[in-house]
């Protein structure tokens, strides 16, 4: 074991952009034949690691040791050529290619495509046996799943003879039965003495299939342990520098009456696709009902459509009332009349705009209330910037600057700035969209105390989520969409992770000793990230 | 309409539809790389010019595409380096360039030749003279096949060839070619080219070279083989039609064909309002024929193209993300 040279050593890295120091005196081994994963919350210098490792960036200091041999990475090509190969968290594929055109984008042979194209497909076939990467070499990219994308990103890497591959946050997009199909895949190159790094925040993933992890903070690696020899406790309070609450303390909930009640919702998007089927289902005061599913099962147009932004037939009440769902009232402002909040699922789209300060973001949806009225003509400035600092203390948003652009602040702070806009107004019914996506462990705690802290106020809560752990620890009902429409709902109590993930593959029933045993296993711990990492 | 008559529209059609074919062709290279090009008109203006003026000057005609490839070249160089090197607007870069070769081409023309801004007449050898397909003259007595063959596939200047050429050229470059794998993907995920450790900025560059030359020839075409010298704004927005023909075709080679021939017979048409009337049976209005392309352009872009997705990458600058 000492006579092998690390497949791949970092000594003292640093890299700062300006005033930040995003990565400050890195040093890590990694053994061939090892998978190594690197923790850490967002921002704390995982991507900005990696980038140098993969030549998007130059380290203002520091020397890379590959297979022993110091290397100068340059550049993509370099990283290429020293072995490296990298699954990026966002594929880099182009969309309307094959995926055989893909792969070989880049490391053709010759400058007519036939040949490449060809050795290509005999390789492909060869790699599908050798490691369970299996992909329809015909297929278009934008027409396969994101499970076959990420397949045919590591066979890029392989086909260019990658012997250490980086996977960057690879599990943020798949379904729990994706998951654990990577990870056997991760297992059999593992096998061949490929050299893995799995750069995560999800502590279970750490747990399951690492050898050894290191972890980041603030651009430095606080700690690197053997896996065996650590817990998730352990490795969460190190990522965080403090003490976490993995879990969600909640007492019992209060049902109170009915306040919304869906029946028999349709929803066809812009391009004619039946999106939600027939979904019905109440929403009491005073619970938290989470809706689970794997992203784009309609879960996405069921809030747009409660939230006033897209059609649909079918018909909601809202404290006995129907909505109109087609006419002139369905629109976010009469939504919001009629004390329905929302928290979109993606904040920097739908939640803020990025180049507006904070308390113009603070005004948003509510620029006309009283309150932030001088007269019939001119808006109250000072008053909303003072609201915004109250609301600020309150969130806890860091830094609390109401003159801020809303760009500048992290996910999490993002977020609060979107959720206390939201709560804030005291609505009846808050409808909340993965409300800790790309949210640091730190800030996913006060997140989740906050919605609990809403619902034993008595609100009704609406929350759709993708992580399935998220869903169970916070939800007082649980139902599951897949492919528009509800499989069932659960109580959090009788039910588990295995459940709920066959219910999201849209499996009433388990197939006996079928595929799925290791779905449960698979599932995070932490909240998700598809946001980027910097 | 008789035979003759159609033959002879056909033939203005090829002859009409030449510039429009390279200059679409042009912007195709381009526009797949993902860089938007909105200053077709300005290079071909800027090539008209130049080709004319070295012809007149050099009396060769082929030293005169040489310097109309050259300045649109120049033009292109421009382009690059505003909406690629240095990452800017590529609308505002291309309708700068259109300004830029407006108000050159007749300051410099009429500086050089003191005629109004035009070049002098070109005759001869400095210009683009139609050339007569092997067997034209025997064949031209078989019925049908000999009229086609003679009025109207034989007897057009080399570049109509060249520009006819060009089509299956561009389509072999595109999808049988490493160089045409990498420029499609390079305009829909310039993301996917730089990671694959291919040089974005190179193949731009390359693209919009291609752009450039291609161009070049179209303008060259105008002033030294359709016309007989320079005159003031001569391309006469056939960039903008060949922008609004690549919208049509979606950005695919046989298709831009098909399209600049569409719109080459609407300019044809324009030109022989005798025919319409003797087609339609009253008489027309001559202005709304000159206007008849264009209203065309508008109608069948509005209505008769249905989704025409641009490559996703385009207009947009390539910053690395992390």
């Amino acid at each position: 074991m000492t006579a092998t040279a690390p497949a791949i050593e970092l000594k003292g890295i640093s890299k700062a952009f300006g005033p930040v120091q995003a990565n400050k005196d890195i040093s890590i081994r990694v053994m061939p034949g090892t998978i190594h994963g690197i923790i850490g919350e967002n921002g704390a210098g995982k991507s900005t690691l990696m980038s140098i490792l993969y030549g998007f960036y130059k380290a203002d200091k520091g020397e890379i040791f590959i297979a022993g041999k110091k290397t100068n990475i340059t550049d993509s090509q370099a990283a290429i050529a020293a072995g490296i190969g990298m699954v990026f968290q966002h594929f880099k594929l182009v969309e309307n290619f094959t995926v055989l055109e893909n792969i070989i984008l880049g490391a053709e042979d010759s400058g007519l495509l036939r040949p490449s194209l060809a050795r290509a497909r005999r390789e492909l076939k060869a790699l599908a046996e050798e490691y369970e990467l299996n992909v329809d070499p015909d297929a278009v990219i934008e027409d396969v799943g994101v499970g076959m994308q990420q397949r045919v990103e590591i066979l890029k890497a392989l086909y260019r003879q990658a012997d250490i591959l980086i996977l960057d946050e690879p599990t943020g997009v798949l379904t729990p039965a994706e998951a654990d199909h990577l990870f056997r895949i991760l297992e059999n190159l593992r096998r061949e003495g490929k050299t893995i790094i799995l750069i995560t925040h999800k502590l279970r993933e750490i747990m399951d299939i690492t050898d050894t992890v290191s972890v980041m903070r603030r651009g430095e690696m606080t700690a690197t342990v053997k896996t065996s020899e650590t817990s998730p406790a352990e490795l969460a309070e190190l990522m965080v520098g403090r003490k976490v609450l993995l879990r969600v303390d909640k007492t019992p909930p209060v049902i109170g009456r009915k306040i919304l009640e869906v029946r028999d919702l349709n929803v066809t998007d812009a391009k004619g696709v039946h999106r939600v089927k027939g979904v019905s289902f109440d929403v009491h005061a005073g619970e938290i009902l989470g809706i689970a599913g794997v992203a784009g099962n309609g879960q996405s147009e069921l809030l747009e459509v409660l939230g006033g932004y897209e059609k649909a037939t079918g018909s909601v009440r809202m404290n006995g009332e129907d909505i109109d769902l087609t006419g002139a009232r369905s629109d976010g402002q009469s939504r919001r009349a009629r004390g329905i909040a929302h928290v979109p699922e993606d904040r920097q789209r739908e939640g803020l705009i990025m180049d507006f300060h904070a308390w113009e973001n603070t005004a948003f949806g509510y620029h006309n209330d009283a309150r932030y009225q001088r007269s019939k003509l001119f808006m109250d400035n000072q008053a909303i910037l003072k609201d915004t600092e109250d609301k600020m203390a309150r969130f806890d948003v860091r830094p609390p600057d109401p003159k801020l652009a809303a760009k500048n602040f992290s996910g999490g702070n993002q977020q609060k700035i979107v959720l206390a806009r939201e709560i804030e107004r005291n609505p009846d019914l808050l409808l909340i969209g993965q409300p800790t996506r790309g949210v640091d462990i730190g800030a996913i705690e006060f997140i989740h105390q906050q919605i609990v802290a809403l619902r034993d106020q008595g609100k009704a809560i609406l929350l759709v989520s993708v992580e399935l752990e998220e869903i169970l620890s916070l939800s007082d009902r649980i139902a599951v969409m897949f492919d528009g429409k509800m499989m069932g709902e659960r109580m959090p109590q009788e039910t588990n992770e295995k459940e709920l993930g066959l219910l999201m593959a849209g499996m009433t029933t388990e197939p006996a000793g079928g595929p799925f045993q290791a779905v449960a296993d698979n599932l995070a711990y932490a909240g998700g990230d598809t946001g980027k990492g910097a | 309409m008789d035979f003759a008559t159609l033959l002879q529209m056909l033939d203005a059609t090829l002859r009409l539809a030449t510039p429009l074919l390279l200059a679409c062709l042009a912007g195709l290279f381009s526009e797949r790389a993902g860089i938007f090009d909105i200053g077709l008109e300005g290079k071909m203006l800027a090539a008209a010019f130049m080709s004319a003026a070295i012809a007149a000057v050099t009396g060769d005609v082929w030293l005169g595409l040489l310097a109309g490839i050259g300045a649109s070249l120049v033009l292109s160089g421009i382009h690059g380096l505003a909406s690629i090197t240095f990452r800017g607007n590529q609308l505002i870069s291309g309708v700068a360039i259109n300004f830029l070769a407006a108000g050159l081409t007749v300051v410099v023309a009429q500086s050089w030749f003191r005629q109004g801004g035009r070049t002098p007449q070109l005759s001869g050898d400095g210009r683009f003279n139609p050339i007569t397909l092997p067997f034209a003259e025997t064949l031209r007595d078989v019925p049908v096949i000999g009229p086609i063959y003679y009025e109207l596939i034989s007897g057009h200047t080399i570049l109509v060839y060249v520009a006819l050429l060009a089509v299956p050229v561009t389509w072999w470059l595109l999808y049988r070619t490493r160089f045409g794998l990498r420029l499609r993907a390079v305009g829909e995920n310039p993301a996917a080219v730089d990671t694959a450790g291919v040089s974005v900025v190179g193949l731009r560059f390359a693209a919009v070279g291609i752009c450039g030359v291609l161009c070049g020839i179209a303008g060259a075409y105008l002033a030294t083989a359709l016309q007989a010298g320079f005159v003031k704004d001569m391309s006469a927005g056939r960039g903008y039609i060949a922008l609004a023909a690549l919208i049509f075709a979606k950005w695919r080679p046989w298709y831009a064909l098909y399209a600049c021939l569409l719109f080459g017979f609407l300019q044809a048409l324009s030109l022989r309002p005798d025919i319409i009337t003797g087609v339609i049976g009253f008489r027309v209005n001559g202005q709304f024929l000159d206007v008849l392309p264009y209203i065309l352009t508008v109608i069948i872009l509005a209505g008769f193209v249905g989704k025409a997705i641009p490559p996703r990458a385009g207009g947009a600058p390539y910053v690395k993300e992390r």
